[in-house]
């Protein structure tokens, strides 16, 4: 029978369906403000792709930051047990994982059997997190999308001064004010992310392979930062933002 | 343009019956902050005249622009001061200025001046920072804590929530004491993360001010933390632009069970001040050597 995983994150909301290891319908929403709504009117959303009636799902398993919101769940597994779970079933060789999201980092240690055998997470400072992006393109006055890609023609060094996202965002429009190229100041923010992101992931070691997942998973510019900094190759799926649903709806089939 | 509501006003001051012409000295201190700056001049060591504005984007046109506010209907120009002492976090990129000398040294000083030599802890609420001061009876700096790399506590941080709830800053403080019950802080530290938190609160109903004392008291709280660990002895006193915010100033009070010394003069211009008072003696050490 077919199961599904919720993931609840303080941006997007993610829900797979999953029967027999193969992937029947997936949805991918804004979490927005009303997290609970949101999260059932997506669910019913992927059950209709799929052409399934709610009483079909035999098991629901819910993660993310918004887990305790959702109404139609029927238990619940820890962010880093699901991306660990996931992220070994794409990878079996995986045995870092480093999920960047919109509002945490996490680093997470796992076994050949994707049990978490150790971790470390910020979710204290947007500057460790996708919302430190995020901020500074608003910043640049560039949408998300283009910020990655643009960090990659930069041929000029610069530091960024500032830690806290709210003083990089005046420190973006000085540097701005100076005439200082786009993509230079998209390279700096770029690596000081990625400087954050991994030394947050060395306090556990890092071993190989290292997989990227979350939505910053997507920024090119920022996997090639964070590349850099660790002085390793980084893996990465093709759907990086779907691994913690994954692993829940994987969790979710194992118990049932 | 929309209204902006973090901006808080810009303003100067001048002693209309001082008289600076026959004044034996001089003096004046420009504070260059990471949000605002300000000038104070000294006659004769009393207070004559200040400016406050938000800082531009170079320092020294920002100095420039402090000392010109100022100096804005007293006759007085900038040869007649004779000795400018720079402080804040652009204080060495100040040119007509003698010397540069900390903010923590200068916030001190100007504590001493303006609150008294009782003072012995000071915290110094500015636009990028927040520090928790110790001072002797001469206004000297025994000890401080600082924390310039974090939103949460500073000035900017409020900017932030005032244009968020769309509150002018500067009636942010009374609107935090209209609820009828004291909410709990908001739970994220961090400023980009708190914005979220409060925007989930108004969607479930929370009126602003609701918000703004739930904001208040986090703020609050994490300035308190900084103030035990370098640990508070009366009397105790707040500078810079969030000490003239009574929603904090009020919770820090509460939390720490301790009143915090009222002031008499605003308490932005308390860097500035220092400065002015360094550059008195400074100009006293000189004019005694020759």
């Amino acid at each position: 029978m077919p199961v599904a995983g919720v993931d609840i994150g303080g941006k997007t909301t993610k829900i797979i369906i999953l029967e027999d290891h193969k992937i029947l319908a997936k949805n991918l929403v804004l979490t927005g403000l009303e997290t609970g709504k949101t999260a059932l009117t997506a669910f019913q959303q992927v059950l209709n792709d799929a052409g399934l009636s709610p009483d079909k799902i035999s098991k629901i398993t819910v993660t993310g930051v918004g887990k305790k919101e959702f109404s139609l769940g029927h238990n619940e597994v820890s962010e880093v047990k699901a991306d660990a779970k996931g992220t070994v079933y794409l990878f079996p060789s995986a045995r870092t994982v480093i999920d960047v999201g919109a509002e945490e980092g996490r680093g997470v240690k796992c076994s050949p059997e994707g049990k978490v055998v150790d971790f470390a997470l910020n979710e204290k400072c947007a500057a460790g997190s996708g919302s430190f992006v995020e901020a500074m393109a608003r910043a640049l006055e560039l949408p998300l999308e283009e910020i990655g890609k643009l960090a990659l023609i930069s041929t000029q060094q610069i530091p960024m001064n500032a830690q806290c996202a709210v003083f990089a965002e005046s420190e973006v429009v000085s540097l701005l004010h100076a005439k200082t190229p786009k993509s230079d100041i998209a390279k700096a923010v770029h690596n000081a992310i990625a400087n954050r992101i991994s030394s947050m992931t060395r306090k556990i070691g890092i071993e190989k392979e290292v997989i990227l997942i979350g939505g910053m998973a997507k920024n090119l510019g920022f996997i090639d930062s964070l590349k850099k900094d660790l002085g390793l190759e980084i893996l990465i799926p093709e759907e990086p933002e779907f691994v913690g649903a994954l692993g829940a709806a994987l969790i979710a089939q194992e118990e049932t | 343009m929309d209204k902006q509501f973090w901006r808080w006003k810009e303003y100067n001051w001048k002693e209309e019956k001082l008289n600076w012409k026959e004044a034996r000295s001089i003096t004046a201190g420009i504070d260059v902050g990471s949000v605002s700056s300000q000038a104070v001049i000294l006659t004769a060591g009393k207070i004559f005249a200040y400016s406050s504005q938000r800082t531009g984007s170079d320092s020294p046109q920002s100095a420039q622009k402090a000392i010109n506010w100022a100096l804005e209907g007293t006759g007085m120009k900038l040869e007649d001061i004779q000795f400018i002492v720079g402080t804040g976090y652009g204080r060495v990129n100040i040119p007509f200025a003698q010397k540069a000398i900390t903010e923590i040294a200068c916030h001190a000083r100007g504590a001493n001046f303006m609150y008294g030599s009782s003072v012995r802890t000071i915290l110094d609420m500015g636009g990028q920072d927040c520090k928790a001061i110790r001072c002797d009876e001469r206004g000297k700096v025994v000890s401080f804590l600082m924390n310039d790399k974090c939103a949460a506590g500073t000035g900017r941080g409020m900017e932030v929530f005032a244009d968020l709830l769309t509150i002018p800053i500067e009636e942010i403080g009374d609107l935090s004491f209209t609820v009828e019950q004291e909410p709990p802080p908001v739970s994220c530290t961090c400023v980009v993360f708190a914005k979220s938190e409060a925007l989930r609160l108004l969607r479930q109903g929370w009126p602003k001010n609701k918000v703004v004392a739930s904001y208040c008291s986090a703020m609050a709280h994490r300035v308190v933390t900084l103030l035990e660990r370098v640990g508070v002895e009366k009397e105790f006193a707040i500078t810079g632009g969030i000490g003239k915010n009574r929603g904090v100033v009020g919770r820090i009070e509460k939390e720490l069970n301790v009143k915090a010394l009222t002031p008499t003069w605003d308490t932005q211009i308390a860097g500035a001040l220092g400065a002015a008072l360094f550059a008195q003696a400074l100009l006293e050490k000189t004019k005694s050597l020759n």
